[in-house]
C-alpha cells in the first residue's frame, strides 16, 4: 500500500508540505499568527509557554518546539522570538538546525524593533519558502513510511465498545503492512495498564509501562492531587463511563492487540517500527501536541461526545461510534462508525474502512478540522495534567 | 431487539445501547435479559445481577471499580454507586 508524500532529506515522508511560523514563546505568537495570515501555504502555532518557567517544563516546550519544526510535514520554519524568553530564537534555531536539515530562518521582535518591522521581514521570508514549497512534488511513498498516531477525546461508552476497537484494528492493519502506531495518553492507561502491559514485546518495556502508571499516580500525589479527582471528565460520567478503570480499559483498545516495542517519554521521536506508546496527560491537546512532535503524519481520533480539535502541522481525523454525536456534530467529525452497535459494520470492516480514509488523508484529502484550520496546542508541565 | 451489550462472561454489568425505563425489559446481546428497575439512560451501565457493597464491578472481564452500595439487579450502575481502587502496581511487575 502507498501514498503520495513529501520525501525529507532525512528519509522520513510528509504528508502535508507547510511553512511553520513558530514562535519562541507566548510573546510572539500574535506576530507568528499575523505572519501566517499573510502567507499562502503558512501555518502557526499559538504558544502559551516559554518563559519565565522551570528547567523541566523549559526541557519539554523545547523537545515540543524542536518536534513540530522537524516533523516531516513541514517543509521549513520561520521562527519568531522577542528577545528575552528563556531560549531565544537564535538558539532554538541552531538546535532546530543541529536536528534537520530543511530551511530555517528567524527573527526576534526586539532586535527588529517591534512587531511590525519583524512582520515585514518574517513575511518575506515565509513567502519565499512558500513559493519553494510549493515546487515540491509528491512521489509515490510505501505505507511503512507511516506514523500514525492515536487519540481518544470526549469519551463515552461507544469509544470503548465500538470505535476504539474499530482503530485498534486499524492500527494491527498498519503495523502489519509495516507502519507504525503511536498511542499515548497513559493517564488512561491506569486500571489497564495490566491488560495494556501484556501486550510488551520484552519484561523490560512491560514494567516501563507499570511504572509510568506508577509514577503518574505518584507524581501528582506529591503535589497533593489525585488522578481520580480529575478522570473521568464530567462528560465521560454522562456518557457512561464511571472510573478511570472503565474508561482506561475501553481508551488502550484503540492500540490494537501487537506488540509494543517501544515506551516514549513524551514529545520522544520513535527509534522502532511497530506499535509505539507514549507517556503523556489524557488532556487531548496536550496529548495531540505531544505526538505531533514526535513526527506523527497524522492522527486518528475517537470520540463519544463529539471534539473539534485540530493541529496546525498534524491532519487529526475525527470517528466517532455514536449515531446520535455523529447526526448532531457532523461538522466536526469525519467517519461515522455507528454501524459497529447497529451491527451492521464488523470491527474488521471498520478497521478496512479507517485504513483507506487514512490513505486518503495521507494521499491530500483534508480532514474536517484541518479545513477549519483549527491549531490546537497545549504543553504539559511538571505538575501534570491529567 | 437488543438494547444492551456484555463484553465478557465474567461480568456483572451491561451496556444499554438505548435508554431503558422502569419495568422495561432489557434483552443483553450475549448475556439473557434483566428487567430494569429504575431509568437509565443510553450508553449507561444496568447491574446484571445483585451487586453487595464492597464487590467488585466488572467490564471487559476486568475490574472497573468496587460498589460503594448495595446495587439491585436491574438498577442503573454509574459512578454514583462504583468508585475506583488504587492499583498494586509493585504485583503486577515481572520480577
Amino acid at each position: 500500500m502507498n501514498f503520495y508524500g513529501y520525501k525529507r532529506a532525512d528519509g522520513r515522508a510528509g504528508i502535508r508540505n507547510h511553512v511553520l511560523i513558530l514562535p519562541t514563546c507566548a510573546c510572539g505568537s500574535e506576530t507568528a499568527r499575523i505572519v501566517a495570515s499573510q502567507v499562502r501555504g503558512a501555518v502557526n502555532i499559538i504558544f502559551n509557554t516559554g518563559c519565565s518557567d522551570v528547567a523541566a517544563n523549559t526541557a519539554l516546550s523545547q523537545k515540543v518546539l524542536t518536534g513540530f519544526a522537524c516533523n516531516p510535514n513541514v517543509f521549513g520554519v520561520v521562527i519568531i522570538g522577542l528577545g528575552c524568553e528563556t531560549v531565544p530564537h537564535d538558539k532554538l534555531r541552531d538546535k532546530i538546525k543541529a536536528m534537520t536539515s530543511k530551511p530555517v530562518v528567524s527573527f526576534g521582535i526586539q532586535e527588529e524593533g517591534g512587531t511590525l518591522k519583524t512582520i515585514a521581514k518574517a513575511v518575506r521570508a515565509a513567502r519565499d519558502l512558500s513559493a519553494t514549497a510549493s515546487l515540491q512534488q509528491k512521489e509515490s511513498c510505501d505505507i511503512s513510511e507511516l506514523l500514525l498516531g492515536i487519540e481518544c477525546g470526549g469519551s463515552d461508552a461507544t469509544s470503548g465498545i465500538a470505535s476504539n476497537p474499530a482503530v485498534g484494528k486499524l492500527s494491527d492493519k498498519l503495523v502489519d503492512l509495516g507502519a507504525s502506531t503511536l498511542m499515548s495518553e497513559s493517564i488512561e492507561w491506569i486500571g489497564g495498564e495490566h491488560v495494556l502491559a501484556k501486550r510488551a514485546a520484552t519484561a523490560e518495556l512491560h514494567n516501563q509501562i507499570i511504572q509510568i502508571c506508577a509514577n503518574y499516580e505518584a507524581h501528582l500525589k506529591a503535589a497533593g492531587q489525585d488522578c481520580r479527582a480529575g478522570q473521568p471528565t464530567p462528560g465521560n460520567k454522562l456518557g457512561g463511563l464511571s472510573t478511570i478503570d472503565e474508561k482506561s480499559l475501553g481508551c488502550i483498545r484503540k492500540g490494537g492487540t501487537r506488540p509494543i516495542v517501544e515506551v516514549l517519554n513524551q514529545a520522544e521521536r520513535p527509534t522502532k517500527r511497530g506499535a509505539i506508546v507514549m507517556d503523556t496527560a489524557g488532556y487531548d491537546i496536550s496529548s495531540v501536541t505531544s505526538m505531533a512532535a514526535a513526527g506523527c503524519n497524522a492522527i486518528i481520533f475517537t470520540t463519544g461526545r463529539g471534539t473539534p480539535t485540530g493541529n496546525a502541522i498534524v491532519p487529526v481525523l475525527k470517528v466517532t461510534a455514536n449515531a446520535q454525536t455523529y447526526s448532531w456534530m457532523e461538522d466536526n467529525i469525519d467517519v461515522d462508525l455507528s454501524g459497529i452497535i447497529d451491527g451492521a459494520l464488523t470491527i474488521d470492516g471498520a478497521g478496512d474502512l479507517l485504513l483507506d480514509k487514512v490513505q486518503d488523508v495521507c494521499n491530500g484529502r483534508l480532514t474536517k478540522a484541518e479545513a477549519y484550520g483549527f491549531s490546537d496546542v497545549a504543553v504539559d508541565h511538571v505538575c501534570r495534567f491529567v | 431487539m437488543t438494547n444492551a451489550i456484555l463484553l465478557d462472561d465474567k461480568d456483572n454489568v451491561a451496556t444499554c445501547t438505548a435508554a431503558a425505563k422502569a419495568g422495561d425489559m432489557i434483552q443483553v446481546l450475549g448475556g439473557g435479559s434483566v428487567r430494569c428497575v429504575e431509568d437509565i439512560p443510553i450508553w449507561h451501565k444496568v447491574a446484571l445481577k445483585d451487586i453487595a457493597k464492597g464487590d467488585k464491578v466488572f467490564k471487559y472481564g476486568e475490574i472497573i471499580g468496587e460498589a460503594a452500595a448495595d446495587i439491585a439487579k436491574g438498577a442503573w450502575v454509574s459512578h454514583e454507586n462504583i468508585f475506583s481502587v488504587p492499583r498494586d502496581y509493585e504485583s503486577e511487575m515481572i520480577k
